[in-house]
């Protein structure tokens, strides 16, 4: 799980946390997070996001209010939290037991060019949802807390927010499919059934 | 539904509407809304205490608009139906994250409450308010704009129908004729 850098990489990360997914339903945010959990393998219960910027959390509890018994993980990366940071405040207000929302932080804007991010100069996104009152927050640097993060992931009473420390290295770009009709319908029917398509 | 019946605002003595949030309430809910993105406007403060009193409604406080615009796609994804609260000062913040419906081929109904409108006496809120409708129909929303209580409640009918049968995002704004419009430069005198 560690890269060859000393620190955790990403895709090792997500496919430990992935690991037996069941029902799980996935958000994944725009850019890198897509293409890995794309990379774990490609799945009608995931929602990669090509767009939207700033908008992965707030996609997450919508459908963790509406799906109350199952579990819903939003994995995201530091830029893109920190275009919508409000929605920390926001879910935490609602508290949704059955949410979790992972920041893979490696401090850059890694879709642009890599410029660096806030994180990698002091801004503390595990402290932020602390202190917006999410009753778990947690700052991941190690292997052994990744699989920690798993179990709380499938069966942690949330809102768990988990900032995980990954290697900034670049990675090959595993794309999902882009047609965003496709994958809410994909979503939809594995999720509600034939009858999404009658509501 | 409620009779409609046109109020004096003790603040301002301008007429407004008073009950056309009931009616809109009534009918969100027979249409099977069931989550309320919100960022508060004077104009929307009875229809949001009436969805927070109510047991089906999940109200979701915002700390800006585009947050509800991406909560409704979730509440979507999830099988559920949503209305997003704002006002027009608030559209403007939401219209890359609409890429979302319009792409995703989503269900989206936005009540916005206008500014910067008719009898409008906050200079600042007027560039919004003018450019509403024209950055709603730019980014794809279908838009209708009502000026009596009554009309609210035909508009808000057909654009929660057009909205919910087409997966698409649709808008009503509510103008300050329906609304009262506020004017703090008054209330500072007394």
């Amino acid at each position: 799980m560690i890269s060859k850098n000393g620190r955790l990489h990403r895709r090792a990360v997500v496919a430990e946390l992935l690991r037996d997914r069941g029902n799980l339903l996935l958000i994944g945010g725009l850019g890198a997070p897509a293409w890995d959990i794309t990379d774990a393998g490609d799945h009608p219960r995931s929602f990669p996001l090509w767009g939207g910027m700033g908008g992965a959390a707030m996609i997450g509890l919508g459908l963790a209010l509406a799906r109350p018994d199952d579990r819903v993980c939003v994995i995201t990366g530091d830029g893109e939290m920190l275009m919508g940071i409000g929605a920390l405040a926001s879910i935490s207000v609602r508290r949704p037991k059955n949410f979790s929302l992972i920041v893979l932080d490696n401090e850059h804007y890694g879709e642009t060019g890599m410029q660096e991010t806030h994180t990698g100069f002091g801004v503390d996104l595990a402290a932020m949802a602390t202190a917006s009152g999410w009753p778990i927050s947690r700052k991941v640097t190690k292997p052994a807390e990744v699989t920690e993060l798993r179990k709380l992931v499938h069966e942690g009473i949330g809102p768990i927010f988990a900032n995980v420390k990954i290697d900034s290295e670049r990675l090959p770009l595993v794309l999902p499919p882009s047609e965003g009709a496709y994958l809410k319908n994909r979503f939809r029917e594995t999720v509600l059934g034939p009858e999404a398509h009658f509501a | 539904m409620s009779s409609l019946s046109s109020k004096i605002n003790p603040d301002t003595n301008v007429a407004f509407a008073a009950d056309w949030p009931d009616a809109v309430h009534d009918l969100l809910l027979k249409m099977q809304v069931r989550q309320v993105g919100v960022v508060p406007d004077a104009g929307h403060a009875r229809l949001i205490k009436l969805f927070e009193a109510d047991k089906q409604s999940k109200v979701v406080r915002l700390t800006t608009e585009e947050e509800g615009v991406a909560l409704l796609t979730g509440a979507w994804l999830g099988g559920e139906r949503g209305v997003l609260l704002m006002q027009s000062s608030g559209v403007g913040n939401c219209i890359n994250m609409l890429s979302l419906p319009i792409v995703c081929h989503v269900p989206m109904l936005m009540l916005v409450t206008m500014r910067g409108d008719w009898g409008e006496f906050n200079p600042w809120q007027v560039p919004m308010g003018q450019a509403t409708k024209a950055a709603l129909e730019a980014i794809g929303v279908i838009v209708w704009r009502a000026d009596s209580g009554a009309e609210v409640i035909e508009k808000v009918t057909g654009a929660a129908k057009i909205a919910f049968n087409s997966s698409r995002p649709t808008a009503v704004l509510i103008g300050q004729n329906v609304l009262g419009a506020k004017d703090f430069k008054e209330l500072a005198k007394k």
